[in-house]
């Protein structure tokens, strides 16, 4: 029983194809993301059945979403808004950003809000330095960049979401 | 510039879109190099034009081709767009705006090297952006630009996207090729280099975006006309990437041997009124500071000039720190950064970045005693040349600088500014 072959077959041998036939091990990445589309993080059935599918141990699995900071192995809010704030875009205003962003939530820095609609972390630089203050949304199946932002329009985003899940 | 030779969609937006691509001659290069001309004669072009790689080190683009071991096959291309410098945002528009001159750079590069299986490895943030390229990778199948038996030739060739999913390190070459293995992201003992053992153990070329988006014009229109951009050591154009406290940050297309003073004044707009240029970056948060003052702005940006202020041109991503930053806080966010990046393979950077963060920590808060600062700067010194990559490296330049050409900002932090102990500082 692998839940993962089971809804993603077709996906998973469009990866495994991408590879080398001797060297399945490179499909764990993409994989991964496959995973996590679900419910946003990778959970420990997830982890057995890549490991399966791809013959190594779900030890390596783990290290894998333990060293990447884009796979998560526990739930968090629906989306996760990642601020960059380091050097350059701190010249530019990224930290008061941060704090203006965290206070509205009621939020720390790597905290959720109650509603679990958002989680708001800090970050490494993600190459956008031009157009701080600026922040990535993780979501359960991509990225997006949102870029030149202030509180305000942080803000409006974040409560399009909740509206979002408030009409179901 | 009046014409870029890069960021050409800031001349015709539309060559995103490939009719308009081919129209300017796109993939007329690589048809060419396909039908007539053997992948040593693409190569040798390379060399001639003095290309030297964009990803920070260098090297000369042409002469890394040659060295790939032509008794072990497969060979692979890696294109390395895992773009995570602190400063550096120049692949990104590269590839988002004109993808397919990038695209044509790849192919050229694999057909001088003979590789039927390239990889783009995508730091995982650029989500969308690889999700554009793959859909422009299917358009080139399409239009038998890629795929088998190219223009009725044997030559065969596919591109693949890799995303990463956060990581600094995955930006060395070797650890890239680790992660692409699906590994964790950690540097690999060099020699053997990826040219005689690369991805997959085969032989492999490792290439920055950039320096790749730069061959299809050099095969088109010659090694002589690219030379004719940049000076005789460090020819062609450079993507810029300027930000910090400037007026118009972004990212400039300016022929290597620019001025400081030039790319920051004239076409970054200045820095704030009221507000005068303290320091520069000029390879991002791996940098040394350069006191900027008017030897250091006269300075031509290129591989051989700027080593004689005290920094390396790197990436080129140039960050302004004007008088209202105290270096303390400074090299307390780039010691973070380096402290979180580190993959944790060599003890001297895991441990040491460590230790550099707990006492930038206590000088920033006002919270050290001067033989905190000398103690800083004795744990950078002994990181220095200990690792297997250079990000141990990179995590103490800022901080050897800055304590050398900035003493004071750690002066003023630090209540007593008398050394507890006369410990001559050897710097």
């Amino acid at each position: 029983m692998n839940h993962l072959r089971d809804q993603y077959g077709k996906e998973i041998e469009d990866v495994l194809a991408r590879y080398p036939e001797t060297q399945k091990r490179a499909a764990v990445m993409p994989l991964l993301y496959i995973a996590q589309r679900e419910d946003g993080y990778v959970s420990t059935q997830d982890m057995d059945d890549i490991a399966e599918l791809l013959a190594i141990s779900t030890t390596d699995v783990a290290s894998i979403v333990g060293f990447y900071t884009l796979y998560h192995d526990e739930q968090a809010g629906r989306y996760r808004i990642q601020v960059c704030n380091d050097l350059p875009c701190a010249l530019r205003g990224a930290d008061d950003f941060l704090d203006g962003l965290c206070d509205h939530l009621g939020v720390k820095p790597g905290e959720t809000t109650p509603d679990g609609v958002v989680t708001v972390e800090a970050v490494m630089c993600l190459a956008a330095c031009d157009k701080a203050p600026m922040f990535q949304v993780q979501s359960y199946d991509g990225i997006a960049y949102h870029e030149v932002q202030t509180v305000k329009s942080a803000v409006k985003l974040v409560d399009g979401w909740r509206k979002e899940k408030a009409s179901g | 510039m009046a014409e870029h030779i890069l960021l050409r969609h800031r001349d015709n937006k539309e060559i995103s879109k490939l009719p308009t691509y081919r129209k300017g001659s796109g993939f007329s290069a690589f048809e060419r190099a396909v039908t007539k001309l053997n992948p040593e004669e693409v190569t040798d072009i390379v060399f001639d034009s003095g290309l030297r790689g964009r990803g920070g080190a260098g090297f000369p683009t042409g002469l890394k081709w040659r060295f790939m071991d032509k008794n072990n096959w497969p060979h692979y291309v890696a294109v390395n767009a895992d773009e995570s410098e602190p400063g550096t945002f120049k692949d990104r528009e590269l590839m988002e705006s004109n993808p397919y001159q990038f695209l044509e750079g790849v192919m050229l590069c694999a057909y001088a090297v003979g590789c039927n299986d390239a990889y783009i490895y995508l730091r995982g943030e650029f989500w969308d952006l690889a999700h554009e390229l793959d859909k422009h990778i299917t358009k080139l199948h399409k239009e038998k630009l890629l795929g088998d038996q190219l223009f009725g030739t044997e030559y065969s060739l596919r591109i693949h996207t890799h995303l990463g999913a956060g990581a600094y390190i995955c930006g060395e070459e070797t650890a890239m090729l680790e992660s692409l293995e699906g590994k964790l992201g950690q540097p690999r003992l060099r020699p053997p280099f990826p040219p005689s053992f690369g991805l997959f153990g085969k032989p492999t070329v490792v290439n920055n975006v950039e320096t790749l988006a730069n061959v299809p014009l050099i095969l088109e229109k010659g090694a002589k006309w690219y030379r004719g951009f940049g000076t005789e050591k460090s020819p062609g154009t450079k993507i810029f990437s300027l930000s910090g406290n400037v007026m118009k940050p972004g990212n400039y297309e300016l022929p290597l041997g620019t001025t400081f003073r030039e790319l920051i004044f004239e076409h970054g707009g200045g820095l704030r009124e009221g507000r005068s240029i303290k320091a520069i970056m000029p390879a991002g948060a791996s940098s040394s500071l350069i006191v900027a003052n008017d030897v250091a702005l006269d300075t031509q940006m290129d591989y051989e000039n700027v080593p004689n202020v005290g920094a390396m041109l790197g990436s080129a991503s140039i960050i302004v720190i004007d008088d209202s930053v105290s270096m303390d806080w400074l090299i307390n966010k780039t010691v973070h950064f380096f402290e979180h990046e580190s993959c944790g393979k060599c003890t001297p950077c895991r441990e040491g970045t460590y230790w550099m963060k707990n006492i930038t920590e206590r000088i920033h808060h006002g919270e050290a005693v001067w033989d905190d600062v000398l103690l800083l700067n004795d744990v950078a010194t002994n990181i220095k040349g200990k690792c297997l990559c250079a990000l141990g490296d990179f995590a103490t330049e800022a901080v050897t600088s800055s304590i050398e050409r900035f003493r004071e900002d750690f002066e003023t932090r630090v209540p007593q500014s008398r050394p507890k102990t006369e410990v001559k500082l050897s710097l």
